[in-house]
């Protein structure tokens, strides 16, 4: 399936509208003219191989990644128009949970989910502690962790806690990057009933970048898959699959059924011609 | 000339120009990246002034930054400036006794303290000690994303990370500066007058009678631009650390380095123009008739 945005009612109900993106690092082009919008309540999982551009896209839709050519708005404002105090003021709408967590360890985990708070609201110190306990109540996590360092809890643990830290604004849009990777199969999917949970409490839009199905299938009422712009011809769309996770399984292209399925497949002979790996010979 | 040979020396030729060509793109390469770094480093400069002087940092980012700063590096540069001044009284002692000129330690010690060894071996152990750890820190903050993480959080990095950072550099290093001199001074008066045995109220005097206020106003004048100096290159190698533990290993290394380079090269020219202001308000200093 070819890359399609669908249309939506009224421009109103879009929070993120991305046209004509294009990211290139030094001479890498790592986004080729993306077009993609997302419509408030929505929940998007970005698919595709390491490397193919998922978290620059996502990083480009919150402003760390400045586009080369083309536009990102979020809420109709176009981001690269806003100074640093607008930008920084914008971004308080925004929830972003880091694929290694990106907890401050200079902090406990305390000072970690308050330091939103602490930045941008004027509430007392108690009825910060009171909103960092709900949050970590929220992900699981008991009152005693408060006083810990980030080092001294497991990558589950840390994960959750930068889902915390991501709600306690009450944000509109939460990125997820790459939530579930390395973690155990209980635990990912305890973060994919968090993403869910999180959903049904406040109504949030989420991005979510991930190259584990599961995920993608369990969360998401849409799914789009990126494909390396290295690998494409010059006319080829980047964005080779737009729709519901339900149609994943249906799709013609054979690069998305065969990400779906884990198969290498035709990337492995691709692989081995360029020299990058060996592919041993059946035995006779 | 037969063809084959002709060709030999041709392609002898294009391979001297070709060599040559691509020596003057390297230059070149190296000049523009040169130029790309200065540009680099100018607007982080400037993105830190901005944010300086558009809202101070909090109590709790100052602080922290203020004591590893100036209170951890208080013994290491207490210690340095001793035992300069010890060694200086070493190795001056042989000369000037040769001359009976010893009670003169006291002002060649002292003066070269105050204008020269004291602020640039301050600032010297503070890019050892500090500026090091600043772009370790920033760097591993960088590779793990947090920095990332302070952006989407909608607090400013510069405001946050690099304000404080630069506050204590450039409020501490003149303090540190004068406790390095002080320490020197007394290193130099222990070695001379305890164990050289020169007299102490002619090393005194000759002290007081050649190094004026001036003298010490410069060396802790100079500080200030070290210490913007080291907070600046340091909190930028942190902020463009390349990834891995390669890429912050080379930010701290970096950062030393180039801290130590812009110190000397700040130090010259400030030499100069101080030694300039000085000979204006004060013309008759450097007449011996």
């Amino acid at each position: 399936m070819v890359a399609v945005n669908r249309q939506y009612a009224s421009d109103e109900e879009l929070l993120v509208e991305v046209e004509g993106l294009n990211v290139l690092f030094g001479r890498q082009h790592v986004l080729r003219d993306i077009n993609l919008v997302i419509p408030r309540g929505q929940t998007l999982a970005v698919i595709g191989e390491s490397g193919c551009g998922k978290t620059v896209l996502m990083k480009s839709i919150i402003g760390l990644v400045r586009p080369t050519s083309g536009k990102v708005c979020f809420d109709h404002r176009e981001l690269v128009r806003l100074g640093d105090k607008d930008l920084s003021q914008l971004r308080t709408r925004f929830g972003f949970v880091f694929q290694m967590a990106a907890l401050f360890d200079s902090m406990t985990i305390g000072q970690n989910v308050a330091f939103p708070l602490k930045q941008h609201t004027s509430k007392s110190p108690a009825e910060v502690e009171k909103i960092v306990l709900a949050r970590l109540a929220e992900v699981g996590l008991p009152p005693s962790v408060v006083h810990k360092k980030p080092a001294e809890l497991s990558g589950g643990m840390r994960k959750r806690v930068g889902l915390a830290r991501a709600l306690a604004l009450d944000p509109e849009i939460i990125l997820y990057d790459e939530p579930t990777t390395g973690l155990d199969p209980i635990m990912s999917d305890v973060i994919n009933e968090l993403i869910l949970r999180a959903r049904k409490r406040y109504p949030v839009t989420s991005i979510v970048v991930t190259h584990d199905m599961h995920t993608a299938r369990k969360v998401a009422d849409r799914v789009v898959m990126l494909f390396p712009a290295s690998r494409l011809r010059p006319d080829e769309p980047q964005m080779i699959f737009d729709g519901p996770p339900t149609e994943l399984d249906s799709t013609a292209d054979s690069r998305v059924s065969q990400f779906v399925k884990g198969e290498a497949g035709e990337r492995l002979m691709e692989m081995h011609e360029r020299g990058e790996i060996e592919v041993s010979e059946p035995d006779e | 000339m037969t063809p084959a040979a002709e060709a030999t020396a041709n392609h002898r030729n294009g391979s001297v120009v070709q060599a040559a060509a691509d020596w003057v793109a390297d230059l070149g390469s190296l000049a523009i990246d040169g130029i790309v770094a200065l540009g680099n480093i100018s607007l982080f400069a400037l993105r830190t002034f901005g944010w300086l002087f558009a809202r101070m940092p909090r109590r709790e980012t100052l602080l922290p930054a203020f004591y590893q700063i100036g209170v951890l590096s208080l013994p290491v540069i207490a210690l340095t400036g001793t035992f300069i001044g010890m060694v200086l009284a070493v190795q001056s002692y042989s000369q000037f006794k040769m001359l009976h000129l010893e009670t003169r330690l006291g002002a060649v010690i002292n003066m070269s303290l105050v204008r020269e060894l004291g602020p640039v071996l301050a600032a010297t152990m503070l890019a050892g000690r500090v500026g090091s750890a600043m772009a370790a820190e920033l760097g591993t903050m960088r590779v793990t994303e947090q920095i990332d993480a302070l952006s989407a959080m909608g607090a400013n990095p510069i405001q946050y990370l690099v304000v404080p950072r630069f506050l204590g550099c450039l409020v501490l290093i003149p303090t540190l500066t004068i406790m390095a001199d002080f320490m020197g001074v007394c290193g130099g008066f222990f070695y001379s007058v305890v164990v050289l045995d020169i007299d102490r109220l002619h090393y005194w005097q000759n002290s007081q009678l050649f190094i004026g206020v001036f003298d010490v106003f410069g060396g802790v004048f100079k500080s200030l631009f070290f210490g913007a100096a080291i907070a600046l290159i340091s909190c930028h190698r942190g902020f463009h650390c390349s990834p891995g533990a390669e890429g912050v290993g080379r930010a701290a290394t970096g950062a030393f380095v180039n801290s130590f380079v812009v110190i000397l090269i700040i130090d010259l020219i400030l030499g100069i123009l101080l030694d300039r202001i000085y000979y204006t308000l004060w013309p008759e200093a450097g007449k011996l008739f």
